[in-house]
């Protein structure tokens, strides 16, 4: 069968920079080709922007030319490690290969255990892009800093309420601090503390916590499933996985009720966190509802073209909150074969018995076609990457770019999770619908 | 000479002795580069720069009718992603269709790696052809292919046997060369060797090389003034358009970086004269490009007339900015086809150069002559200011920032405008190629100036709040202290 990628929507596994980039003062020690940091940021970034306290043209990085395909490029990964913990001022060095290097043999386990005794911690991750996608590498990454960094530091005593968030992958998800923060909130309102380690200001000092929590919370259908479970193996610590992003009230709410379940809060004290939030969520409902039921173009049936993560949430808050009928969901993440079935399960939850069918497929030319095979009896709403945008205005209908690549809008703190994000998401999907004459 | 008809070009260290490793002066660059003696300094520290591939599949992603099948693992093809509303939008404005354009990914593989992967990208290439009927495909080289050593060209020939449109391979492997422009060449090598055919007829038209098109309506109309068409170059292009470049009356470029490849290429190959002149930044580019130009077409009169209509209109008002811009202190950091041309463009406002770095050097173009910016600059410079190559070392340029703190810094590259504000220096990134086009760009671009060093807030508010992610160790050292001490 022809293995091509159409229109990609992810990228190799040395994409996983980002989320060490996503670590506050974390350091990717690239040992890749001079392309690859650039190009990676600027795609998956796109026009979100990829700076901050370093950027893509901070990180050091050997720049594999042809004499290190030839010779071999350890002691250059050994000069530039060297000299980055000398120059570049960061909390912890991740040294990233990239396809070059591991082709051509490159020990990066040996090169980097030299420095594993200075001061600063420098640890690696085999993130050669022809193994793996990004949302891989963000795993590797996650449990390298397991591995490398907080099992040689010990086990540390549980902190009572204590909660590490997993889920939104830095940058490849473009809402993913807002995301985040939200998570975050959510959690504290049930009186329990949040740790995460990605966004602004958290770093290294959240990193040192995580094998204090009382459990780990994995929001995500597949992605950070292994880093769980290792955390679970080496620091006796349990997981809730709860595979929806929480978005809209009547997610929230579940989301609410599972995780306050989980951890033994009781439950007066969840209804009385839900109850609040309900009302205010459906004062704005209430109040808008005229322009909801009162259009023309809006859609009643949408597919969505996304990774698992997007696919799931946004289709069950569409579902489950505003009353929309799926149609086929697209997942474009290359989601590993061992997940596809438990992810497809979560797809024919829905409310009502109400299911949708899912395609696995890194092809967006063939989901295009598979899409204008669909009928939607009516316009549809296309929800994707702005790969959709064209062909949302060729089929009439509606369209919202959230994945990658996003493009033509800005995402800075804003988030879709939680009761806020919700109502957000609403708010720019009929941005694009009142467009048209109603 | 550079131009080659066999189906690799070489990179531009090879082929023009061009580096990224220097720190001097402006003359002292001038004389090593002219007595042989310019060496490349290698570093033992560097960070994260740019590939040619990137440079090379997506100037070929903005033909309107090209598809790209890049033989590469799946991170590579992340430019399909970078240019999927970008040349759309570009194509919107002119309404032009670019349904028969694609950018496509073989997505290599662990096993690729050791049995190859030829037979899946004959495939890809077929299915191509078949999603987007293209004018034509560009076979993208990658690291991976180029190590373990895919016949690209092989497959190639193969395939255009069977397929009724030109298929081309582009050798950009990343690893190849540290100079990103080197993809601008191989891009237009195999546009040259497998795109262009000989002439048939002489057209109306004159070549100009150039990026995006942005000052497309204002040099349509300047050009009509010499009774000529301009036929931007590559992005919004066809296939067909390309395939007539030998027919141009001449061909003009506004980056030498850029354009030297495929203009000398048109030249030697065709007979397309290749307008050897400044790229058309403030007065005295402006003037020399349309005078060379003029001469190539033998208007010489109409481009005096027209240089003369401009004076009048703007020269008053661009002296009047002058006397407010004099003395500020710049510091540039930009491509070597931009950066001298910029550099002058900033002398004729008053500002003083005080380090120019570029972020690669040609000592020579295709025709084997110095660039005209960069020789010009050595003899006209007001002051021999300090110059140095750097491939984007962001640490280099910030420890010069630091150190010489001039009043404003300006950039054009991604992501590299904003380090210059965090230690509080306002900065300008020149994106758009035509933002100091002529006597009207000048007067904008130095109205920017002025507007950008007198309303600080941005520059200011950001940089009391963060911190640089450099030690002070770094910062107490010399710019090219990672330098060799021997050259290369």
């Amino acid at each position: 069968m022809t293995r091509i990628i159409d229109q990609p929507r992810y990228v190799c596994a040395l994409g996983a920079m980002q989320s060490v980039q996503g670590i506050y003062r974390g350091v990717p020690v690239l040992h890749a080709g001079p392309g690859c940091a650039a190009k990676l940021a600027g795609g998956i970034a796109g026009s979100n922007g990829d700076s901050g306290y370093i950027s893509p043209q901070i990180y050091p990085c050997s720049n594999v030319s042809e004499t290190e395909i030839v010779f071999g490029g350890e002691d250059v990964l050994h000069r530039t490690i060297e000299n980055a913990l000398k120059v570049i001022d960061g909390d912890i060095y991740v040294v990233l290969s990239g396809c070059t290097t591991e082709i051509v043999g490159d020990d990066i386990s040996q090169v980097s255990s030299a420095f594993r005794d200075g001061a600063k911690p420098v640890i690696f991750v085999e993130t050669a892009g022809f193994k793996g996608s990004n949302l891989e590498g963000h795993e590797w990454v996650v449990d390298a800093i397991t591995n490398q960094y907080l099992v040689p530091r010990g086990t540390r005593e549980k902190v009572k309420g204590l909660v590490n968030i997993w889920g939104p992958i830095p940058s490849y998800d473009p809402f993913w601090v807002g995301n985040i923060r939200e998570l975050e909130a959510l959690i504290r309102e049930l009186g329990l503390t949040p740790n995460t380690i990605f966004g602004e200001y958290r770093g290294l000092e959240n990193i040192d916590l995580v094998p204090a929590a009382e459990f780990n919370l994995l929001v995500s259908p597949w992605v950070g499933l292994k880093n769980v479970q290792l955390l679970r193996e080496k620091f006796d610590t349990p997981y809730l996985h709860y595979p929806t992003i929480p978005m809209g009230a009547v997610e929230t709410s579940k989301f609410l009720r599972a995780v306050g379940e989980y951890a033994g809060v009781s439950p007066e004290k969840i209804n009385g966190i839900v109850e609040r939030h309900e009302k205010e969520y459906y004062y704005h409902i209430e109040r808008t509802s005229d322009v909801f039921l009162e259009n023309r173009t809006m859609s009643r049936r949408f597919s969505i073209v996304s990774n698992a993560a997007d696919a799931l949430a946004i289709s069950s808050f569409l579902v489950n909150d505003f009353g929309l009928v799926p149609d086929k969901q697209y997942i474009t993440d290359a989601t590993p074969e061992e997940y596809r079935e438990n992810v497809a399960e979560l797809f024919r939850r829905y409310q009502y018995g109400i299911q949708a069918e899912v395609l696995f497929s890194i092809d967006g030319f063939e989901i295009h076609e598979d899409i204008r095979q669909n009928d939607y009896f009516g316009p549809p709403l296309i929800i994707g990457s702005i790969f959709e945008k064209k062909l949302a205005e060729e089929l009439n209908g509606n369209f919202l770019a959230v994945s990658v690549p996003m493009k033509e809008r800005l995402v800075m703190s804003s988030s879709y999770v939680g009761y806020h994000g919700g109502l957000r998401l609403l708010e720019d999907i009929y941005t694009y619908v009142l467009k048209q004459f109603n | 000479m550079g131009i080659t008809k066999s189906s690799e070009n070489s990179v531009r260290e090879t082929r023009l002795g061009s580096i990224t490793g220097y720190n001097g002066t402006l003359k002292d660059l001038h004389k090593k580069s002219g007595c042989g003696g310019l060496g490349d300094k290698g570093r033992c520290f560097s960070q994260a720069s740019l590939c040619n591939a990137a440079c090379a599949l997506s100037q070929l992603s903005f033909i309107t009718d090209a598809a790209i099948v890049h033989h590469a693992p799946s991170g590579c093809a992340v430019t399909a992603m970078q240019v999927s509303n970008s040349k759309d939008q570009l194509a919107d404005a002119l309404g032009l269709d670019n349904s028969h354009s694609g950018y496509v990914c073989t997505d290599m593989n662990d096993s690729d790696i050791v049995f190859g992967a030829t037979d899946n990208l004959k495939e890809v290439i077929r299915e191509t052809y078949r999603r987007y009927q293209p004018g034509a495909i560009f076979i993208g080289a990658s690291c991976v292919s180029g190590i373990i050593g895919e016949d690209l060209e092989s497959v190639a020939g193969e395939l255009r046997a069977e397929l009724p449109i030109p298929v081309a391979p582009v050798f950009c492997e990343g690893f190849k060369t540290k100079i990103w422009a080197s993809g601008f060449d191989a891009a237009y090598h195999a546009i040259l060797t497998q795109i262009v055919k000989p002439p048939e007829k002489k057209s109306n038209t004159v070549n100009v090389i150039n990026f995006f098109g942005s000052a497309r309506k204002q040099i349509t109309e300047i050009f009509a003034e010499f009774g000529v068409i301009p036929l931007f170059l590559t992005s919004n292009t066809s296939i067909r358009e390309l395939s007539r470049l030998s027919e141009s009356l001449a061909t003009v470029s506004t980056c030498g970086t850029l354009g030297t490849y495929l203009g000398n290429g048109l030249q030697e190959q065709y007979g397309v004269p290749y307008v050897k002149s400044l790229q058309p930044h403030g007065m005295v580019g402006y003037e020399s490009w349309l005078s060379g130009l003029g001469e190539v077409l033998g208007k010489e009169a109409e481009v005096a007339a027209h240089l003369e209509r401009e004076r009048v209109l703007h020269l008053p008002k661009i002296l009047a900015l002058k006397q407010k811009l004099t003395g500020l202190r710049a510091v540039i950091g930009m491509g070597p086809g931009f950066n001298f041309n910029t550099s002058r463009a900033l002398q004729e406002l008053g500002i003083e150069i005080v380090h120019s770095a570029a972020w690669h050097f040609d000592k020579q173009y295709d025709d084997g002559k110095a660039p005209d910016a960069f020789t010009y600059q050595v003899e006209h410079s007001p002051t021999d200011y300090k110059l140095s190559v750097n491939d984007l070392q962001n640490h280099e340029l910030i420890n010069i920032l630091h150190r010489v703190k001039p009043d404003i810094f300006f950039s054009r590259h991604t992501g590299s405008t904003v380090w210059a504000m965090k230690l509080g220096i306002p900065a300008i990134c020149v994106y758009d190629e035509y933002a100091i086009f002529g006597y009207r760009g000048l007067l904008n671009f130095g109205t920017w100036i002025l507007d950008a060093v007198t309303n600080r807030s941005f520059t200011e508010n950001l940089s009391k709040r963060v911190k640089l992610p450099y030690t002070d160790w770094w910062f107490n050292q010399q710019n090219d202290h990672f330098y060799d001490k021997e050259t290369t």
